[in-house]
């Protein structure tokens, strides 16, 4: 079995985020980059089918700079990976270059996080599988491989939905797809054997964005904190009502 | 041409989003003189309830094949309706795994999470989510088609009345590769990213046996629950209750902060609530410079308190 993991490259969770002075783009000094958390579940959910199937993991990622990154995935265990040399310009142009690699190596399973936390699109998974012409499994919170299907629980509103999918098909994880202490950390011996590992470049095909960024804004900072004495709480109460209206 | 939404069901009742993603279009409609086509799957509610916020047809998919949900099935079946520039969805679990596919499928440019109207609509430029929440990006459409996800709780639901009339629409679409083996959902939960009043709690709670103290607040304020990431990676409480940047992004009116630390991966995901309550015990706590009110002290003892007080104000 063939896996194909879409990791995006963002930043840490730590980073504050600023705009350049002409709010056209992110600022990116000072930021340290990271495989998308949404992504490292996918990512360590396919090394267990590696472990468990004898699943052949490819990590993919479309970027031009991104390379720490996709070590980092290929030190997790990942058996080789793909860097389309593209900057990212929109999800669809993006999906095309994954879907465009996964049609000529041929996958049974694409793996993607449900959401890359910098651009939040949710956008480029199911992209991908419409692409593919295969079918696509949102917010996926567990997956098992049987003979030619997948069985995925998927987050509903409210539950949960166990459904089976034909392979190949596309799956988009979030937190939950593995259990928060079975998300691989790369250990030494994994950065190690990491260095050596294929990283195939390849140039992108042709690709046109249909969306554009015009601009940046930062959030607006919020009003002074207003304190309420512990034992008053008559007053949160009467703030809470009359003044911001919402109980 | 119409500007057509989707107007998503829960077990045939429209959700609150789809009333808010039908608000929304109306905007659009009246920017552009133009009028608003709801199209729904298998629903039991009647139209006039769409009618409520300003769709003036309701087209009503009847297809058994779809009572069990593909993304790609229902993609297909919007598509044989939806012709128009301008297709907007809102951007819950299930229509936000439709609009990729259907954008694709019909040659739409996408823009999700959006949060306001748009600005202008030729090009389509319009302020969305990005950063999870540490900030907006103004995007804007190549060409005249695009989708355009909701983000819920951003827009809002507006009441807009108008005369409609619903098409009955027979359809069987091919719902072959995908096959619902079980369906599990609790019936009357407030959905978390509905709920215009969240009640959250972090590590400070101790442990999962003082959340019912949590559970009563939310109750008397007719409030879904949330927690911090470690609380449901310590198995205190489920994963989709976990809001934050790797977690569920949420927007209430009203969000009620106990005993969490307000960490920034924390932050990114609530900072967009209308109005932010925070109860710690620690003065210095980061989340009270985000707060719009901050109370400090034992949350074991503040919050029974505080259910008691509202419960009085709510008679
Ligand atoms: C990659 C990554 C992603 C992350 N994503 C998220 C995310 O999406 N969401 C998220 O929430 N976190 C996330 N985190 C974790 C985040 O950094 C914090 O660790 C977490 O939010 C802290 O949770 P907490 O506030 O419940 O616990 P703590 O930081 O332990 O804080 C507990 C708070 O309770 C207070 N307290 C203690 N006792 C009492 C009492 N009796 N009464 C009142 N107050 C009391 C303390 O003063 C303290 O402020 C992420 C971290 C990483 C590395
Ligand atoms: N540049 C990229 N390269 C590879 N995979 C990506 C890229 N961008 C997004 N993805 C995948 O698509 C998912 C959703 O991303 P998005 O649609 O951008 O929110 C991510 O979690 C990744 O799995």
């Amino acid at each position: 079995m063939k896996i194909l993991v879409c990791i995006s490259s963002v930043p840490d969770t730590t980073s504050k985020i600023n705009f350049t002075s002409d709010k056209a783009a992110l600022d990116k000094s000072g930021i340290q980059w990271v495989i998308n958390p949404l992504d490292e579940f996918a990512l360590s959910k396919a090394i267990q089918l590696q472990a468990s199937q004898g699943a052949t993991v490819t990590v993919i990622n479309v970027g031009t700079d991104s390379e720490p990154v996709i070590r980092k995935a290929l030190a997790t265990g990942a058996n080789d990976a793909v860097r389309v040399n593209l900057d990212p310009k929109d999800s669809f142009s993006t999906a095309k270059q994954i879907a465009a690699v996964a049609k000529e190596h041929g996958f049974d399973l694409v793996l993607c996080g449900k959401e890359s936390i910098d651009y939040n699109g949710g956008a480029v998974p199911g992209m991908v599988a419409q692409l593919l012409g295969v079918p696509f499994v949102n917010a996926a919170v567990g997956l098992d491989i049987t003979e030619g299907s997948a069985t995925a629980v998927r987050e509903i509103e409210g539950g949960k939905e166990t459904i089976s999918v034909q392979l190949p098909a596309v799956i988009a994880g979030q937190k939950g797809l593995v259990d928060e202490k079975d998300v691989i950390i790369p250990n030494i011996r994994g950065i190690m054997t990491a260095r050596s590992k294929p990283l195939n470049v390849v140039e992108p095909s042709e690709a046109e964005a249909k969306v554009s960024a015009v601009s940046f804004e930062s959030v607006p900072p919020r009003a002074q904190v207003k304190m309420v004495d512990a034992q008053n709480l008559d007053e949160l109460v009467r703030l809470l009502n009359q003044e911001a209206k919402v109980i | 041409m119409a500007v057509f939404v989707y107007a998503e069901n829960i077990n045939g009742s429209y959700k609150k989003a789809a009333f808010e993603a039908v608000s929304y279009a109306k905007e659009i409609a009246d920017q552009l003189q133009d009028t608003v086509t709801a199209l729904a799957v298998n629903p039991t509610d009647p139209a006039d309830k769409l009618y409520g916020y300003g769709a003036t047809k309701v087209v009503n998919i009847q297809d058994e094949h779809l009572k069990s949900f593909s993304a790609r099935a229902y993609a297909k079946a919007l598509g044989e309706i939806a012709d128009g520039n301008i297709v907007v969805f809102p951007h819950t679990t299930d229509a936000s795994s439709i609009a990729p596919m259907f954008a694709v499928e019909n040659g739409y440019a996408l823009i999700t999470n959006v949060l306001e109207a748009p600005s202008s609509t030729a090009p389509v430029t319009v302020k969305r989510k990005a950063f999870s929440g540490k900030g907006f990006m103004n995007a804007q459409a190549e060409g005249d088609k695009v989708v355009l996800t909701v983000s819920q709780n951003a827009f809002g639901t507006k009441e807009n009345r108008v005369d409609g009339s619903e098409e009955t629409r027979a359809m069987s679409i091919a719902n072959e590769d995908t096959k619902v083996l079980s369906h599990e959902q609790s019936s009357g939960k407030l959905d978390l990213k509905e709920a215009e009043i969240v009640v959250s709690a972090g590590r400070g709670m101790k442990g999962p046996e003082n959340w019912g103290m949590i559970e009563e607040l939310a109750e008397v304020l007719g409030a879904a629950t949330a927690c911090s990431k470690p609380v449901s990676d310590i198995g205190w409480r489920p994963h989709s209750e976990h809001v934050g940047q790797t977690g569920k992004a949420i927007a209430p009116n009203l969000y009620i902060a106990v005993g969490i630390s307000g960490a920034i991966q924390h932050l990114a995901g609530v900072n967009s609530s209308k109005t932010i309550v925070v109860i710690n015990n620690d003065p210095e706590a980061p989340f009270f410079k985000s707060a719009d009110y901050g109370v400090v002290g034992d949350a074991l003892e503040i919050v029974p308190k505080l259910t008691e007080k509202i419960k009085a104000l709510k008679g």
